[in-house]
């Protein structure tokens, strides 16, 4: 192989690259208005590429800074805690005034983050807890949302044997869930009530992890299970499939969170009993309006709305916290109302008239 | 299996009378002791789980999670025969998977507006997959082997840009729910043969397997090569069909679980007896897909020209361009090959789940290198078979589902199999420098 082909080679795949990658990372968007154009936004993804950080999110942050007047830049870690630190000094040099970080993980980014509020620009822990205090954390109740799953659940079944599919264990979110399930359930667990019966962890959240889990668990346990509460809607959906192939469908209750089309849909016919529902525009908005307040004034307890949370790590943190609204069967209608999923989607293959949403 | 750690001269009668009656038997010692040590795996996990594992329902369940890794792998083995590499069959697989999702949950129905479950829809579903899978394989062959891009680095390339494709299909949003009948290919009590076709299917096998072996007495005999002895033929066809009848008979021992069973019961009018209504499950289409890929490929492999140029340019490269073997292209279709496979396992893989994740396939490349590689394939080019890849691709899944059933965490779950991989590698590179 000759060194012209090879370069020949790289020359086309970079073209490939390009012609495939282009829009794949979000770039600088047009300035804004005059009024506060200097307060320049930064925000450092840290995956850009799932799903809902480019749908929900990013729009809604955007919107919030450029209807105050300011400018919103960006960039993408791409899963790399290396590449995301180097990422927010980037975002500070390209001019921002206020960083918001989504942090791919909370520990590593710490010195990033320490080192720009030094530089005297404040910085938002995004959805995504960052142990430092002087950082202003906003996010959705992570414990609520557990116990929001547990309640719920444990409604549709008061007794019996219960399987907990987790998160994946690298991410502190899996905990919290793990947590405020535990806190609903543990009385009826000490009276005897309800029997853990199975608990796993899911790699990276995997579905087809969460369905083979669970299969190996409705083995162990010959199909003695009468309820299921599982992190999210990613995991309920391998839940529920397994559950399908042992007939249990519809029979067994299973929790989830994230608001999925297809999660909702499985709700509307009955097969998953609740997804806790984050409207992640709501939080996009409260962190762009937040940014653009600590433009104007960097303190960060003099943001609207903030309370104090004390984290795992023992900090007081400033923090903004949304509450979840869990969806089932009978308030579907929210998020159609909310235009998050159409109708169509949301009752497809739903028979009957027994869900009010899909009349 | 061989006797690598005893000293010799205790055992040295035992040992020659041993290795003789294989070598009379002409079996394969590897693919002999892979399946020693696959019993071993299952014996040990049936003791320590109570009980649980060598259960119908458990092996149907692991006959299921192993096919769609099995399905690759045993493309894997001619890639790697071939001395090159496939990094990109997790991420192939998910593209394919989630285009294929996408026709059958959105184009169809939605955008071409025919309406959702139309009886055609998996087929189409199933054909864009497959000539999309096939395509992105001809384009990496086509690099590797006419660009002389090293498959490791057309494939690493892979790996990012068709897993990073998928978020161009509504951001990577979950499809879901699939087709009824293309989810009867990720198999699922409804997805199977049952009880009498799984016997036919038995039947044929064992009659096929009978056939080969008097085919091949005969071939061998017409040209005056040696043949093993009449009780050594007798007895491979009398634990080849034992073997067959036994699948068979667990696939068929679990039955539908009791609530689907009442289910179908009731939509069908059929009385409940007392004891609650046993329908047999038989083997499972995902396994079905598997076998056919297997034997499909093995011919490949075996019987036509294409596969012996692949293991002659894994033998050696150069002599085989000079003996006019037609490389490039030989190259070019191992990758298609792979491909059309990735694009099945994507199909079997999203059937199953009834959703097309952006998880879909994430580590699949290391599972199914891995299986490849414990069934005996070299990376050295020129050494490897089919049957053993599938044989990794179970042992890795029973170790998986083995301590699935016994609550072993993922981490620990990891470090098992790593070392897993490891030792049969280096097991096996022993065993081969002490018969060299």
């Amino acid at each position: 192989m000759t060194n012209r082909k090879v370069a020949t080679l790289i020359g086309t795949a970079a073209v490939v690259f390009a012609a495939c990658g282009g829009g794949a990372s979000p770039s600088v968007a047009p300035s804004g208005p005059a009024a506060g154009a200097d307060c320049v936004v930064g925000v450092s993804w840290n995956n850009y590429q799932e799903e809902r950080w480019a749908k929900w999110d990013e729009p809604a942050l955007k919107k919030a800074i450029e209807d105050a007047g300011g400018k919103y830049i960006s960039n993408d870690a791409a899963s790399s805690e290396e590449k995301q630190a180097s990422n927010v000094e980037n975002l500070i040099s390209q001019g921002a005034k206020v960083v918001v970080v989504l942090a791919q993980n909370g520990t590593a980014i710490k010195p990033a983050v320490t080192a720009a509020i030094a530089d005297g620009v404040p910085v938002i822990a995004y959805d995504r807890l960052i142990e430092d205090p002087k950082a202003l954390y906003i996010t959705f109740d992570n414990v609520e949302v557990g116990r929001m799953q547990a309640r719920e659940i444990l409604k549709a079944m008061p007794k019996g044997n219960y399987v907990f599919i987790k998160g994946n264990q690298a991410d502190a979110n899996a905990d919290f869930l793990r947590g405020g399930q535990q806190e609903i359930l543990q009385a009826a667990i000490d009276a005897g009530d309800i029997k853990n019966v199975g608990e796993s962890y899911t790699d990276n959240w995997d579905p087809a992890v969460a369905q083979t889990n669970m299969e190996q668990i409705l083995t162990a346990n010959n199909n003695d299970v009468d309820a299921v509460v599982a992190s999210n809607d990613g995991t309920a959906g391998g839940v529920v499939e397994a559950l399908r192939a042992q007939g249990l469908a519809g029979k067994v209750p299973v929790s989830g969170q994230d608001g999925d089309q297809a999660a909702l849909n499985r709700v509307a016919k009955g097969e998953q009993t609740v997804s806790v529902w984050k409207d992640a525009r709501e939080l996009g908005k409260a962190a762009g309006e937040a940014a653009v307040q600590l433009c104007g004034n960097p303190d960060i307890t003099k943001v609207k709305g903030t309370i104090i949370f004390k984290s795992p790590g023992g900090n007081d943190m400033t923090s903004i916290l949304l509450t979840p609204i869990p969806i089932t069967k009978d308030n579907l209608n929210v998020v159609v109302d909310a235009g998050w999923i159409t109708k169509e989607a949301l009752c497809q293959g739903v028979t009957g008239t027994s869900v009010a949403a899909c009349k | 299996m061989t006797e690598a750690t005893t000293s010799p001269t205790a055992r040295e009668p035992q040992n020659r009378s041993l290795r003789s009656l294989l070598f009379a038997m002409e079996l394969d010692t590897r693919l002999l002791g892979m399946l020693v040590a696959l019993a071993v795996i299952w014996i040990t996990f049936h003791l320590w789980s109570g009980g649980n594992f060598i259960t119908p329902r458990n092996l149907w369940n692991l006959s299921v999670q192993s096919a769609s890794i099995a399905i690759m792998a045993t493309g894997m083995v001619l890639i790697i025969v071939s001395r090159n590499i496939d990094l990109s069959v997790g991420a192939v697989l998910a593209f394919v998977g989630y285009t294929m999702a996408m026709a059958q949950a959105e184009w169809i129905p939605r955008t071409l507006g025919l309406g959702f479950d139309q009886p055609y829809t998996w087929l189409v579903a199933l054909g864009v997959g497959v000539v999309l899978g096939a395509a992105i394989g001809g384009l990496q062959g086509f690099l590797v082997a006419y660009g002389g891009v090293p498959s490791f680095i057309v494939t690493l390339g892979g790996l990012l840009v068709w897993r990073g494709l998928i978020f161009r299909y509504q951001q990577g949003q979950t499809v879901a729910p699939l087709d009824g009948i293309f989810q009867l290919l990720g198999g699922g009590p409804k997805g199977a043969l049952g009880a009498e076709l799984s016997w036919i299917v038995g039947g044929v096998a064992c009659a096929g397997i009978l056939y080969s072996l008097w085919a091949s007495r005969r071939r061998r005999r017409r040209y005056d090569f040696p043949v093993r002895p009449m009780w050594a033929e007798v007895l491979i066809g009398v634990v080849v069909v034992v073997v067959v009848v036994l699948a068979v008979w667990v696939a068929n021992s679990y039955p539908w679980p009791p609530a689907l069973a009442q289910a179908f019961a009731e939509e069908n009018g059929i009385p409940l007896p007392p004891g609650g209504l046993i329908i047999q499950t038989g083997i499972a289409f995902p396994v079905m897909i598997m076998l056919g890929v297997a034997l499909v490929v093995t011919y490949l492999a075996t019987r036509r020209r294409f596969g012996r140029y692949v293991y002659a340019i894994g033998g050696n490269p150069e002599a085989a361009e000079l003996g006019g073997v037609n490389v490039r292209r030989t190259i070019t279709l191992t990758f298609v090959l792979m491909g059309v496979l990735c694009a099945i396992a994507g199909a079997v893989q999203t059937a199953r789940l009834n959703a097309a994740v952006t998880n879909l396939g994430v580590q699949n490349e290391l599972d199914v290198i891995s299986a490849a590689v414990i069934g005996g394939t070299s990376f050295a080019g020129g050494i490897g078979t089919i049957p053993g890849a599938i044989l990794g691709a179970v042992v890795m899944q029973s170790l998986r589902s083995g301590m699935l059933l016994l609550n072993v965490d993922s981490p620990t779950q990891d470090i098992v199999v790593g070392m897993v991989l490891v030792a049969a590698v280096g097991f096996d590179a022993y065993l081969r420098r002490r018969a060299a």
